[in-house]
Formats: C-alpha cells, sequence, structure tokens
C-alpha cells in the first residue's frame, strides 16, 4: 500500500527542470474539525494541462479555492509563479489576474449582459481602457463561438453557452493559469462538448490548465498528468496512459471501476 | 374657467356648507399648495436619505467588527421598536435642548438645527431602520457562488459589494423596500408634532380659521392616497425595469 500522503513534491509533465508555475507542498486546510486537505503536494509546470478526478466530497474544490486564495490554508505551502498564496502580505489583485477560475454553476453576473460580465472586471478592477476591453471581449466572445450573443443576459443563454461566457470572463483578465471546477457537470450531453471543445483548444495554445473533472475519456486525451484524491491526500497519479490502464492502488481501480 | 371653478365651490359652500376654501380662496390655496410640495419635499429627502443609510448599514452589518455590527444592531431595534412620534419628540426635544445655539442673521440665538432638520433626521434614521434589514435579507438572497465568482476576478470586497451584491439585492428587496417607502411617505405627516408645515400642520391651520375639519380631512386623506399612488405607481416601473430575463421567477 503507498503511503497516506505524498512526501515531496511531484513534477509533472514536459518541462520538469524549469521553475513550476505552481507548486503545492504539504497543503493542509480543514473547516472547523474536519481536515479536508490532507497534505496535497504537486507541481505543475508551465503549459501543462493537470486533471483531478476523485470522489465527491475528495477537497477537489476546496483545493482549486485555495490555488487562488478563495479559502485560506491552515497548513503547507501554495506558490504561483514563484509567490506565495499564503502569505498574509498577498497581492490578491495581482495573484487572481494570473488564475482564472470557472465554476460548476457557472456563476455569471445575472444583471449583465454576456458583453457586459467580460468587460466588468478589466474595466472596474485593472481599470483598463473600455475601448480596448470592448474589442477583446468581442474576439473572446467569438473564440468561444457566442458572436452574436453579445447583448443576451445570463438567463437567456444556455448552460453550455453560459458556462462559455464564464470561460471568456475568465480569459478576459488575460490569466497565464485557468482553473476548472466540474465545469461540464450541470451541463446535458449536447452542450457539453462545445466546452470541452474550447478548453481543448485554450489547452492547445499552451494555457497552463488544472481541472477537475468526471469526464474521463476528455481527461485521458487533454492531460499531461493525472491525480486522483480521496479523502484529502492524491492516492495515485501519473501520465494519463498509465493512470488509467494499469493503476497501481486500489482505491483508484475502484473509482475508475465505478465511473467507467 | 379657475374663476368658474372658485365661483362653482362659493356656491357649493352657500347652498350645501361644504366649505372647500382652498380651491377659491387664493391665501388658504397657496398655503395648502405649500403644505403639499412641503410633504413631497420632505418624503423625497427622507427617502433618499434612509436608501442611502439601508445601503451603508447593511454594509456595516457585515463587519468582521463585532462591535460595528451590535452597534448596527442596537440601532436597528432601537429605532423598529419605539413609536416614531416619541423618536421625533426625543430629538427635537431631547438631544435639540442639548445643541448648541448661533446667532441669526437678526441677532436673535436660535438652535442649530431646526424643527425641519430635526424631522429630516427623525424620520430617515426611522425608515432606514427598515430599509438595513429589507437590503440585509436582499443580500442574503444573493447566491455565494457569485459572489465567489466576483472574488476570483479581482474585485475587492467593496468592489463586490457595489457593482455584484447590492444590483441583485435591490431586485430581490424591492417589494418590501416599496412598503416601507409607503410607510414613511405616510410617517411624514407626524412632522406636524413639531410645526413643521406639512400637509396636516398646514390643513389644520386651515381648518382652525374656517371651521371645515370634515372637508380637511377629507382633503388630506385624497390627498395621501395620491401621493402613495404615485410613489407605488413609480416603484412598480422601477421594478419592471430592472427585471432581468430568465432570473428569478
Ligand atoms: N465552506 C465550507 N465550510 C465547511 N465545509 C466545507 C466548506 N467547503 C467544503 N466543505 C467540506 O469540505 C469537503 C470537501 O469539499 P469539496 O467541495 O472540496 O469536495 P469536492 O471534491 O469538490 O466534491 P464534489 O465532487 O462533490 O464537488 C466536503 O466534506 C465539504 O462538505
Ligand atoms: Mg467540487
Amino acid at each position: 500500500m503507498p503511503s497516506e500522503t505524498e512526501s515531496g513534491s511531484v513534477t509533472a509533465g514536459k518541462s520538469a527542470t524549469a521553475e513550476p508555475m505552481i507548486s503545492l507542498s504539504n497543503v493542509h486546510k480543514s473547516f472547523g474539525d474536519t481536515e479536508v486537505i490532507k497534505g496535497i503536494s504537486f507541481d505543475v509546470a508551465k503549459g501543462d494541462v493537470v486533471c483531478i478526478i476523485g470522489p465527491s466530497g475528495s477537497g477537489k474544490s476546496t483545493l482549486l479555492r485555495c490555488i487562488n486564495a478563495l479559502v485560506p490554508i491552515d497548513g503547507g505551502s501554495i506558490r504561483v509563479e514563484g509567490q506565495e498564496v499564503h502569505d498574509a502580505n498577498l497581492d490578491r489583485l495581482a495573484l487572481r489576474k494570473k488564475v482564472g477560475m470557472v465554476f460548476q454553476q457557472y456563476n455569471l453576473f445575472p444583471h449583465k449582459n454576456a458583453l457586459d460580465n467580460l468587460m466588468m472586471a478589466p474595466i472596474k478592477v485593472l481599470r483598463q481602457d473600455k475601448k480596448e476591453v470592448r474589442e477583446r471581449a468581442l474576439k473572446l466572445l467569438e473564440k468561444v463561438r457566442l458572436s452574436g450573443k453579445e447583448d443576451a443576459y445570463p438567463g437567456e443563454l444556455s448552460g453550455g453557452q453560459q458556462q462559455r461566457v464564464a470561460i471568456a470572463r475568465a480569459l478576459a483578465m488575460n490569466p497565464d493559469i485557468m482553473l476548472f471546477d466540474e465545469v461540464t457537470a450541470a451541463l446535458d450531453p449536447e452542450t457539453v462538448k462545445e466546452v470541452l471543445l474550447t478548453i481543448r483548444e485554450l489547452a492547445e495554445e499552451g494555457m497552463t490548465c488544472i481541472l477537475v473533472t468526471h469526464e474521463m475519456g476528455f481527461a485521458r486525451e487533454i492531460a499531461d498528468h493525472m491525480y486522483l484524491t480521496d479523502r484529502g491526500v492524491i492516492v495515485e497519479h501519473g501520465p494519463p496512459a498509465e493512470f488509467f490502464d494499469n493503476p497501481k492502488d486500489e482505491r483508484t481501480r475502484s473509482f475508475l471501476g465505478q465511473i467507467l | 374657467m379657475l374663476a368658474q371653478i372658485s365661483q362653482w365651490f362659493i356656491w357649493l359652500n352657500q347652498t350645501t356648507g361644504i366649505n372647500l376654501t382652498i380651491v377659491y380662496d387664493s391665501y388658504d390655496r397657496g398655503r395648502m399648495i405649500d403644505g403639499f410640495l412641503n410633504t413631497i419635499y420632505l418624503s423625497l429627502i427622507c427617502l433618499v436619505i434612509s436608501v442611502i443609510i439601508g445601503v451603508i448599514g447593511a454594509w456595516l452589518q457585515r463587519s468582521s467588527l463585532k462591535w460595528t455590527r451590535r452597534l448596527v444592531q442596537g440601532y436597528i431595534q432601537l429605532f423598529r421598536n419605539t413609536p416614531p412620534l416619541v423618536q421625533l419628540y426625543f430629538f427635537y426635544f431631547a438631544i435639540g435642548s442639548l445643541m448648541p445655539k448661533i446667532e441669526n442673521k437678526y441677532g436673535i440665538m436660535q438652535p442649530i438645527l431646526s424643527n425641519w432638520d430635526w424631522a429630516i433626521i427623525s424620520l430617515s434614521f426611522f425608515a432606514g431602520a427598515f430599509n438595513v434589514e429589507i437590503f440585509r435579507s436582499g443580500i442574503e438572497a444573493v447566491p455565494k457562488a457569485t459572489v465567489e465568482a466576483a472574488e476570483s476576478l479581482g474585485f475587492n470586497r467593496l468592489q463586490v459589494y457595489l457593482y455584484v451584491v447590492l444590483p441583485l439585492a435591490f431586485r430581490v428587496c424591492l417589494p418590501a423596500l416599496s412598503n416601507n417607502l409607503v410607510n414613511l411617505v405616510k410617517t411624514t405627516s407626524l412632522a406636524y408634532a413639531i410645526a413643521v408645515p406639512e400637509m396636516l400642520y398646514v390643513a389644520n391651520q386651515i381648518w382652525s380659521d374656517n371651521l371645515n375639519v370634515p372637508e380637511m380631512m377629507t382633503f388630506l386623506l385624497f390627498a395621501y392616497v395620491f401621493l402613495v399612488g404615485i410613489l407605488v405607481w413609480a416603484m412598480n416601473r422601477l421594478e419592471r425595469r430592472l427585471q432581468l430575463p430568465g432570473y428569478g421567477g
């Protein structure tokens, strides 16, 4: 049996020698008395796509939230482009500019149309020029194949369309890293494809991505490195071929058995 | 035309005894128009201030400082659980008497704050206490996930409140806000008690001069129905304008 907690850090993917884009080491997180993350360590290199799978409640969403400081951690360290996230003097704005996040429930601003959803943060937060932001936003909507929907409110868009607006909204901040938290889980099978296509294009352009997903086929195709979390620890990790075809841990086998 | 209407009301008085001096007597008419406008002015200014109090109070209520939250809670309890007339007297007679006096342009010493000022302060605080609670309930209805999404885009706490939470909360609490503002308009009549020349006060002066109490009372009722009607109409229009396609029922 492998030990419960991984020690040291595991470097994933192609450029193992360069400074990692994201580096987690021995991260701990509790909500009240329950420890949700119990010592997780891994590195993500620039341009890599990392997929995290695992049973419900194993702490996947919490882990993503920790990476862009939406929740504080209780121990260990998270570094994003060399900057310690778990630092009292953290420049939150600088971090969140670097890290884009997309959620399961889209979480668009319901009182703003699609275009304004994209434009709001660059204008209000980054104080960029409105005209320039507008041009960029229109291009991004085109990129996610939503040209013509600029004026539509979130309530007037399908789930898949909303999710693509949400992706474009995160991209409007020009992030270096994208976090996807089960972004297709709330969609019907038809619209899942369009969202996955958008993510695939991003990955191919070299965006550093961490995806939490239940889409095993997609993960297998797109990931440079796979992780399985269970009850707050990484149970198994490796390149997708090995991870899926030859899992070493019993828990991985039973989890994959349930899902596939 | 105006002369004919005046004639008719004079005739009405002579034949039936229904004496509406505010129509045919230019002095009374002028007084009543002033009173009417004063009521509108008092209502509008208190409306604006009380909404501002509501917005700021609801923000402070989410403060991480325990004493700030307690202070806001204390304010709400005090103003929600005491009669507005007692509040008005408290401000005007208790606090007003403690305020320093200043010399006016005729060289007479007078209080810094007039009865007008105290009516505005008191009524705004009264309606504001309810507005804090109303906005709070609206804020609680804003999904945490939407707030989190805004945070992940780099919005700070104040920006999240101003650009995301408030616009959504406002839509949720418009019906309750509307009720409270109607209540505020009606409550402005209490300013009568400290001699602010609003409609009720003026009506009182007029019926003292003409002994036409039933006529003036009836007129007052209709005047308030009219004012409240306009407010309700405006709030409904606002509600419809802010309605979001495909969002929240
Ligand atoms: N804000 C919070 N307060 C208290 N407990 C929380 C909070 N957020 C998450 N938890 C708990 O932490 C645990 C891990 O939650 P998390 O959402 O990270 O799991 P997950 O792996 O994303 O699950 P799922 O696949 O269902 O999304 C759960 O038991 C959850 O109840
Ligand atoms: Mg989750």
